[in-house]
């Protein structure tokens, strides 16, 4: 009834191509930015925070980054695992060779860094496509974890080859080390992930996200009609691997706190967040949300219900986890290949038309 | 005769400049097969110039050619006077050529708009920092040429599929779309790989009417491959005719349909 | 001779071995791509998968013993019987070509048409669905593997190589008969696709699957046969990586050895994939031996990955696939 679009006349093609078009969509949207900056902080306790918001954000994060790359522009990665790990180590490099900087600026300059090693790795993409660049970015995956397992400079030459977070603060308030409040580490998540968000949907919605999904559905007839593969291909490397580096830097230094590169960015994230882009939806800023939020939500329901509630043994829970993601990919991809976001987006139109359908 | 490359006017009052494009001895090669054969013909501005010939003659290549798609192994193009170094095609989009396909190649996952939109890509130069923000030059980027891109969906009459994704589209519509894609460009030149291929003769009269429309309100110098002899000798000014990779003919539809060698080429005669 | 040279040699010899040991897994991508197109993921995990069966087999183990204890309390394990290694490779065979039929008949038959890295992604579902399937199938625990393979030191290598060299060169038994046994099965393979009706049939399959439904092949039927030989290549692969280095979660690994393998040798090639197994066990095992000791060592991670990567920006068809020509 309220959810329509008549009478909500667009007088300019600015209002026309803005991010929620509906009058609700829009109103809804601030609604949970300011649940989400102003009510949940004060509501929130530790589990909360670390089991399920501070894992969702920043797969958000990743996401979105991969869903650029692959939802968008069509090149699949593997590597998203490695690419996370350039963000974390170049975080944790600048934290500790610097430690005067702001850690936010640290995060940003991370994502910066990740998008020069994104940009590295993408160069083969001009010339193989498809799995053969899939497999190529396995190359990245295996040799960046690699290269941080076995050269000391990267983690400090610390005896137990980990990397972990000094405390560093904001306005005051500790947002990494052991200090750390959930509601501080929480907001410092939830800022960078509404950032990330809103400069996802600008590149998407203008010609850079045009470029990206001419590459994705034709990249010969893109080619002819003026987009510059080199260019546009790179350019998805390099703002995807930005926000997976950002996420990359989010996850070691608020979320974990200290981390050994092989066991927190190997190959099973590559696919975990792969996972989440194909559940949430190929190229759509939302199915990024929703496929982070189901898959982060997945293991934590399972072992609630199967350890918690029935008392099932934890690796049981586990293999019956693998079963349940690996039958949910391929029921997606054959029942509806653009994931949770096209049920939802299916769902508004439903409710565009109620009560009246006809 | 149109032997002269003198600027003159045609019966219906349009004008016809000196020569845009200029392929000389053009020789394209894949492997053994030699799909082009030393052709040389030039491209007029604000004329319609038609290329036909029998399936497999080279036509399409011969547009690869001109859009930058294959680069002959031998001969020239000369484009606005200047002779064109070997390019990648977006470089040759970038200079003003847009084109159409013989089978659609619209972006099937994007809507009309949107498709639409990529067809401004020469003109939309904002930087990703920019349209990362949304603000200054990328804002006003979009908004200025949604304006030239709504002119052409409302010169191809597409108004209503605006916002719909191009996959869900009829066949004739899907050309209009492509069509629409290539105007959106701006094009000096505008190529057409069979435009009217699968229609029937409602979408063709429609599709001749957009090209002469195209031609007679915007200028544009357009080149097109068809196979319905009369579409061409109605729409065209002059006319290339090839067979087996090689020019058989070129001139005015009323010399062409008059030629020997092009009559033969088409009515079969044993080749010796 | 300088020792250094010999010992290279040796690490040459054995990088041979470990390179059919590769080319054994990559032959098994090969199959299902060139009949269906699809880039199957999940073949490594199908080793294990089949190994993991085998052993469970040849032990007795109750399937899903853990999920029915833990549902209803009970305490089962074992049958209590063992069962000969020839009758257990039989029924394990058997259980490979049911997942064939149901791969097939829940996954693969949807999604025909569909984009091949549509089809690539699906199989990484089906790669994590059969490693949960297999953990709560046969549990997670390390297994070991032993149908009556030889395993150990050559010992008339090494008498020889002592003989010549001063230095005897360990070759393994097993890495020996896995040659013998992967040289059978590419012969075996090859004389079924150029000789057999069946293979003619999948042959025509893979060209065009249209057209080959046009005369009357039967494409449920062919895919069926794809998958179950894959599964019986999975099945060899998994019983000589299993009794090398025990049935364990690490053994679908390999099959993330054999993508650039495949990469190098080219996705449609079975000699190919010989040519690039080889190719990357012995680069692998030199480059570990030269340059390892010098930045870090273990490079055998990433090395095969590296290789096929620098490779492929330079032979974007790998080795013996066919050259890509595009059109519009």
């Amino acid at each position: 009834m309220f959810y329509r679009e008549a009478g909500d006349f667009k007088t300019s093609y600015a209002e026309d191509s803005q991010t929620f078009p509906i009058k609700f969509d829009r109103y809804r949207y601030y609604a949970v930015l300011v649940i989400a900056f102003a009510v949940v902080p004060f509501v929130i306790n530790d589990y909360w925070v670390n089991a399920v918001f501070l894992p969702f954000l920043i797969y958000a994060i990743a996401a979105i980054g991969l869903n650029i790359l692959t939802g968008y522009c069509g090149q699949v990665s593997l590597g998203t695992g490695g690419f996370m790990a350039v963000g974390a180590y170049a975080c944790y490099k600048l934290m500790t060779s610097f430690p005067e900087v702001s850690i936010l600026i640290h995060v940003i300059l991370a994502g910066g860094i990740t998008a020069g090693v994104g940009v590295l790795f993408g160069l083969p993409s001009l010339r193989i496509k498809g799995f053969y660049l899939a497999v190529a970015t396995l190359a990245a995956q295996f040799f960046l974890v690699w290269l941080f397992n076995r050269v000391p400079w990267f983690y400090n030459y610390s005896a137990s080859g980990q990397i972990s977070a000094p405390e560093r603060t904001v306005l005051g308030v500790p947002v990494t080390g052991a200090e750390t409040a959930p509601w501080a580490a929480y907001l410092v998540c939830l800022l960078f992930v509404t950032a990330s968000a809103l400069v996802a949907r600008n590149l998407t919605r203008g010609m850079a996200g045009r470029k990206w999904m001419a590459i994705r559905d034709m990249d010969i007839a893109a080619e002819i009609i003026g987009v510059d593969p080199l260019k546009a291909k790179l350019s998805a490397f390099a703002v995807s691997s930005f926000f997976i580096g950002i996420a990359g830097a989010l996850f070691f230094s608020v979320y974990l706190g200290a981390v050994e590169v092989g066991e927190a960015f190997g190959i099973n994230k590559s696919f975990l967040v792969l996972f989440m882009v194909i559940i949430g939806g190929l190229g759509s800023i939302f199915g990024s949300f929703a496929g982070a939020a189901f898959l982060v939500l997945l293991p934590v329901f399972l072992k609630n219900l199967l350890v918690g509630g029935l008392g099932w043994p934890t690796d049981l829970a586990a293999h019956l986890e693998f079963i349940i993601v690996g039958a949910l990919i391929i029921v997606f991809l054959v029942a509806e290949p653009h994931g949770l976001a096209q049920l939802w987006r299916v769902a508004k139109e439903k409710l565009r038309l109620w009560p009246f359908p006809h | 005769m149109l032997d002269s490359v003198e600027p003159y006017t045609t019966e219906d009052g349009r004008k016809i400049g000196g020569v845009v494009m200029e392929m000389k001895n053009i020789t394209l090669r894949f492997g053994g097969v030699t799909a082009i054969q030393d052709i040389s013909f030039d491209i007029r501005d604000g004329e319609i110039r038609a290329i036909i010939g029998p399936n497999g003659a080279g036509k399409s290549s011969m547009l690869n050619v001109i859009s930058g798609f294959y680069n002959p192994q031998e001969g020239e193009v000369f484009y606005k006077g200047e002779k064109r170094p070997p390019m990648k095609p977006f470089q040759v989009a970038q200079q003003g050529i847009a084109r159409t396909f013989q089978n659609i190649a619209l972006f099937e996952g994007m809507s009309v708009l949107d498709n639409v939109m990529t067809g401004r890509i020469r003109q939309m130069k904002a930087g990703l920092f920019a349209q990362a923000l949304w603000k200054g030059k990328a804002e006003r980027e979009e908004v200025e040429n949604r304006e030239v891109v709504e002119k052409v969906i409302d010169f191809l009459e597409i108004q209503h599929i605006r916002k719909t994704p191009v996959g869900r589209l009829p066949y004739g519509l899907k050309k209009r779309v492509e069509l629409a894609r290539a105007l959106a460009a701006e094009p000096s030149i505008l190529l057409l790989d069979e435009p009217m291929a699968g229609m029937n003769v409602e979408e063709k009269e429609d599709m001749s009417r957009f090209i002469l429309d195209v031609n007679d309100e915007f200028g544009t110098t357009i080149a097109l491959i068809e196979h319905d002899m009369g579409v061409v000798m109605d729409l065209s000014d002059r006319v290339v005719v090839m067979d087996y990779g090689k020019k058989i003919g070129d001139g005015t539809p009323d010399e062409v349909r008059t030629n020997q060698d092009v009559i033969d080429a088409y009515l079969g005669v044993a080749h010796d | 001779m300088p020792e250094q040279l010999v010992f290279a040699m040796e690490v040459f010899l054995n990088g041979l071995m470990a390179g059919v040991l590769y080319a054994l897994v990559a032959l098994g991508f090969v199959l299902i791509y060139k009949a269906s197109g699809i880039f199957n993921y999940a073949q490594g995990v199908m080793a294990l998968f089949a190994a993991l069966t085998l052993v469970g087999i040849m032990d007795g183990q109750v399937p899903f013993s853990h999920l029915i204890n833990a549902v209803f309390g009970t305490e089962i394990h074992h049958f209590g019987w063992h069962l000969p290694a020839l009758l257990a490779i039989v029924l394990t065979m058997v259980v490979m070509i049911a997942l064939a039929w149901l791969v097939n008949h829940f996954v693969f038959r949807h999604l025909v048409n569909q984009e091949p890295i549509i089809l690539f992604m699906a199989s990484i579902g089906l790669a994590y669905f059969l490693e949960g399937m297999g953990d709560i199938m046969w549990g997670a625990d390390i297994k070991k593997l032993d149908v009556g393979l030889p395993q150990g030191i050559n010992s008339a290598i090494d008498e020889i190589t002592f003989g010549i060299f001063d230095y005897g060169f360990f070759i393994d038994n097993l890495d020996i008969v896995a040659t013998g046994i992967a040289a059978l099965l590419v012969v075996g393979l090859v004389i079924f696709a150029q000789y057999t009706k069946q293979g003619r049939a999948m042959r025509a399959v893979a060209d065009d699957h249209q057209a080959a439904l046009s005369v009357g092949i039967s494409l449920n039927y062919i895919w069926v046969m794809v998958w179950s030989l894959a599964g019986f290549v999975a099945l060899v692969a998994g019983i000589v990586w299993g009794t090398k280095s025990g049935v364990q979660f690490s053994l679908s690994l390999i099959a993330l050895k054999a993508l650039p393998v495949l990469m190098l040798g080219g996705f449609t090639s079975i000699p190919g994939a010989i040519v690039g197994g080889l190719i990357i066990g012995v680069g692998e095992k030199l480059f570990e031996f030269a340059i390892g000791p010098m930045i870090g060592g273990a490079t055998e991670n990433w090395f095969a990955y590296v290789l096929a990567l620098i490779f492929l920006v330079f032979r974007p068809q790998g080795l013996f696939g066919e050259k890509i020509i595009e059109r519009v």
